[in-house]
């Protein structure tokens, strides 16, 4: 047998280990999103817990320990519409199978980053890994706090996609980075763009699932019958809200990833803006995600107008992520 | 809302077309380029400014009226948020039931006893108290972080435009072992705002001493650049002391205000060349650019100019490879981009270089409308010499150098830009997670005998989330609670 050095086994182990990773957590998600579309198509409506009070009328609720009975009356001007959505319990374990993806997707990350010994984003494989773990993680987050899980099929739809990219012609060996790359900021400003475009992926399928379940609601209203996915989707009002709460969330992010970039910039290439292609398109994707928070305030642009400038936005970020690392030539192309 | 929502898309629409057509801000050899690519098209777009996307009159209509529309928008909101932040929260509206939440119960506790624990209840809120009812306001910080996020962007703007009309930026190739003074002579590219001196620019001057590149061995990223190094020696003024700096991709120097910046590297070979009579008439290092097909093993491209040969002035265009090898095709390429035993291949042109035509020449384009092609080296390894047909002269391949690519910035805007997008962002936070929200709560004697008191709760929020609405329950609940343990104490 023969002996390696300590270093170098570790570091030949460590990237073996995080290929497997890969492999691991594409099986999972794809096993998920199984299981995910078997729960839409298969599952019970069910009304989901609300976290409004539900005591129109009534009298005390249990809540703050108020035990004696008692008079208390309850008038919301708007009944909390109620989140219905198909369950089975194969959504629970579809869960379950997708948390564990989400720690193959982190262990393979860890693993690639200790292998190369730097921050594990340092090409586009790396990106797109980094990318779909902060969309599952956001997906999971939803799914937990917000009972979201009916969004599985479309968040792990495109996830699977771009892993399958990922694995098929973005694959990299562990190596160095380019010294632009070789910087903290990379770390702050990547990490910051990596977490928002997760949130943004969840929020553009979320959107999609809203416009989806808008357009049955209008047909509903016409007479007709939804059946399909379409059908079974929960109202098109509580879509818009969680849609609208990843926005909230990614849009800071994004403005701060940028002026990260923009500091980045400043030390390896002497100017923080520059206008090469990829900062044209981040300012674009920005610009267009203001305007749909400004859409959301504006009378008659609400709901699906507001929407598609969303998806604008999304693919906007997309043309920036795919599109201009091949087409455009620039200091930041490292395809 | 409508006129900013427009000029938004506008403002993003009018950004694309810069990142698909090459950009003199970029870089003017792509624009140059394009220009021998499409003789036709390029004058035409250069007409409308799209090379110039970003300083075009029609880009600056857009953001100005984006800006314009903001200043219109955001001062009256402004005069309107000081006057809410001055004055109390505003009396309870006479129907809770219109409100998007209220509840309603009876206590036996005293009307007065109510209104204390309400104002104890509205704890973080504003309140205000009057005869029959407490009004409590919060979420002030919503409104002030969306004028402050507003008026950053303006702050943003002035500091861009700050920069653009006193800064400059330069760019220059330094060789090893030379020194560089900052005037605009020394600049190969010098690009001066509006308001900027150029006889004027900080006295600082520095030396290349030494410049290290690392590179990757083996493996599919063979050749990547591991690091760069260049060591300087620099003075801030011309009779400062001598100091030292490690300029590396991410290490700037930074002095006097300015930054110096290592962008990348190159060969520069040396030549000597002798004309006709035998008289050495170059001897120079001439640093050659790496051309962009072959840029990851620096396969690069340059000119030698040798004007001054007693008959017809002799031109060069050459390819110098630090790893030659062979490819399949029988090419000769570079395989790697550190030198080992570095060749350069020489085209040999006579006549005019054109040089006292007046016309400004890029010194990294030969131009051969006058010059006669004489003949062509196999490579040359260092220390060779080609003779030249006709007797016409020598030339010797005697070495190489590296030299750095650099640029030079002084941007006095970016400092301001900073602090004016950080302020955006943590104002940005402010306006996207502060919910505002008012909340009243109202007593009065029940018309039964009991002595009771009917308390009444109503809460109104701009933004509609269900967490709100938990919210005001919640402080219903605590009311409730608290009463009851105050009319247990009491009993
Ligand atoms: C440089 C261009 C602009 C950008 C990037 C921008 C960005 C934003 C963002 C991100 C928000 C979201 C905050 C929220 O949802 O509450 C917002 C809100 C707002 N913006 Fe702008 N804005 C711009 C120009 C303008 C202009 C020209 C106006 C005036 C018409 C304006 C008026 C408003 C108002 C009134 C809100 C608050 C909406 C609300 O109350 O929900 N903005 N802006």
């Amino acid at each position: 047998m023969q002996v390696l050095p300590v270093d170098i086994a570790d570091s030949w182990s460590l990237s073996a280990l995080s290929d497997t990773m890969v492999l691991a957590m594409i099986v999972a998600y794809a096993v998920g999103l199984l299981l995910f579309a078997v729960e839409a198509a298969y599952g019970q409506r069910t009304t989901l817990r609300s976290r409004t009070p539900a005591t129109v009328g009534g009298s005390g609720t249990s809540e703050g320990g108020g035990d004696e009975p008692d008079d208390l009356e309850v008038r919301l001007r708007e009944t909390p519409s109620q989140v219905k959505a198909p369950r089975h319990w194969v959504g629970t374990l579809g869960l379950v199978v997708v948390g564990l993806g989400l720690v193959c997707n982190l262990l393979q990350i860890v693993a690639r980053g200790l292998a190369a010994e730097r921050w594990p984003w340092g090409n586009m494989f790396e990106f797109v890994v980094a990318i779909c773990f902060g969309a599952v993680a956001a997906f999971l987050y939803v799914a937990l706090r917000h009972q979201a899980r009916f969004l599985g099929v479309f968040v792990l739809v495109p996830v699977l996609i771009l892993l399958g990219v990922a694995a098929r012609w973005l694959y990299n060996e562990a190596g160095p980075l380019i010294p632009a790359l070789d910087s903290y900021w990379i770390a702050i400003h990547v990490s910051a763009a990596i977490v928002a475009t997760g949130a943004f992926m969840v929020a553009g399928s979320t959107t999609i699932a809203y416009l989806l379940a808008h357009r049955a609601e209008l047909r509903r209203a016409a007479g007709e019958v939804v059946t399909g996915v379409a059908g079974q989707l929960p109202s098109s009002q509580v879509l818009d809200r969680l849609a609208h709460g990843l926005i909230v969330f990614a849009f800071p992010l994004w403005t701060f990833s940028i002026i990260a970039g923009a500091i980045w910039a400043d030390e390896a290439w002497g100017r923080f803006w520059g206008w090469d292609p990829k900062e044209v398109w981040s300012f674009i994707t920005w610009i267009i995600y203001a305007a749909y928070l400004h859409a959301r305030a504006t009378a008659g642009w609400r709901g699906p107008r507001s929407a598609w400038i969303s998806l604008a936005g999304f693919a906007c970020l997309l043309f920036n992520f795919f599109a201009v690392n091949y087409l455009f030539s620039g200091l930041h192309s490292y395809a | 809302m409508r006129t900013a929502l427009v000029l938004l898309f506008l403002l993003a629409l009018a950004a694309i077309p810069g990142s698909a057509l090459p950009q003199r801000t970029v870089s003017v050899e792509q624009v140059d380029d394009f220009y021998v690519d499409y003789p036709e098209l390029a004058p035409w777009l250069d007409q409308l400014y799209l090379f110039d996307v970003y300083s075009s009159p029609w880009f600056a209509a857009i953001y100005l009226l984006l800006f314009t529309s903001l200043v219109g928008c955001v001062i009256p909101r402004m005069r309107t948020h000081l006057r809410a932040l001055r004055s109390p929260p505003p009396a309870a509206p006479r129907h809770f039931e219109r409100l998007p939440y209220s509840a309603r119960f009876t206590t036996t506790a005293s009307p007065d006893t109510v209104l204390a624990e309400a104002r104890r209840t509205l704890r973080g809120h504003r309140v205000r108290t009057s005869t029959d009812h407490v009004a409590g306001e919060r979420g002030y910080l919503r409104e002030t972080g969306n004028l402050l996020f507003h008026a950053s962007l303006v702050g943003l703007l002035v500091a861009l435009a700050a920069g653009s009309l006193l800064g400059y930026r330069g760019n220059m190739l330094v060789v090893e072992g030379d020194g560089f003074a900052n005037a605009v002579p020394s600049y190969d590219a010098f690009h001066p705002g509006a308001a900027v001196d150029s006889a004027d620019l900080e006295p600082f001057t520095f030396w290349l001493e030494d410049f290290e590149a690392s590179f990757v061995e083996d493996g599919q990223l063979r050749g990547q650049a591991e690091n760069y190094t260049a060591e300087l020696r620099y003075r801030e003024t011309p009779d400062g002391p001598e100091q030292y700096h490690d300029l590396e991709v991410n290490h700037p120097l930074s002095v006097q205000g300015a930054q110096v910046y290592l962008l990348g590297h190159g060969y520069a070979p040396e030549f000597t060349v002798t004309d006709a009579t035998g008289e050495v008439v170059f001897d120079q290092a001439v640093p050659f650019l790496p051309s962009p097909e072959a840029e990851d093993m620096i396969a690069s491209e340059g000119v030698v100019k040798v004007p001054d040969t007693s008959e017809e002035q002799l031109g060069f265009r050459g390819v110098f490879l630090p790893s030659p090898t062979e490819n399949a095709a029988g090419e000769l390429i570079s395989d790697f981009p550190a030198p080992r035993d570095p060749i350069v291949t020489l085209d040999a042109y006579q006549g005019d270089l054109g040089l006292d035509s007046g016309e400004s020449q890029s010194v990294y384009q030969l131009q051969t409308e006058f010059m006669e092609e004489i003949g062509t080296t196999t490579a040359l390894g260092v220390g060779d010499t080609w003779e030249l047909p006709d007797g016409a002269g020598t030339i010797t391949f005697t070495g190489y150098s590296e030299y750095i690519s650099m640029e030079v910035t002084s941007d006095p805007g970016r400092v301001p830009a900073l602090v004016a997008s950080s302020v955006a962002v943590a104002a940005l936070l402010l306006t996207l997670l502060v919910r505002p929200r008012r909340c009243w709560i109202r007593v009065h004697r029940a018309d039964t005998a009991d002595a009771e008191t009917v308390v009444e709760v109503g809460g109104l929020s701009k933004t509609d989330h269900a967490e709100v609405t938990a919210d005001f329950h919640a402080v219903t609940t605590r009311l409730r609670n608290r009463l009851r343990g105050d009319s247990r104490a009491s009993q």
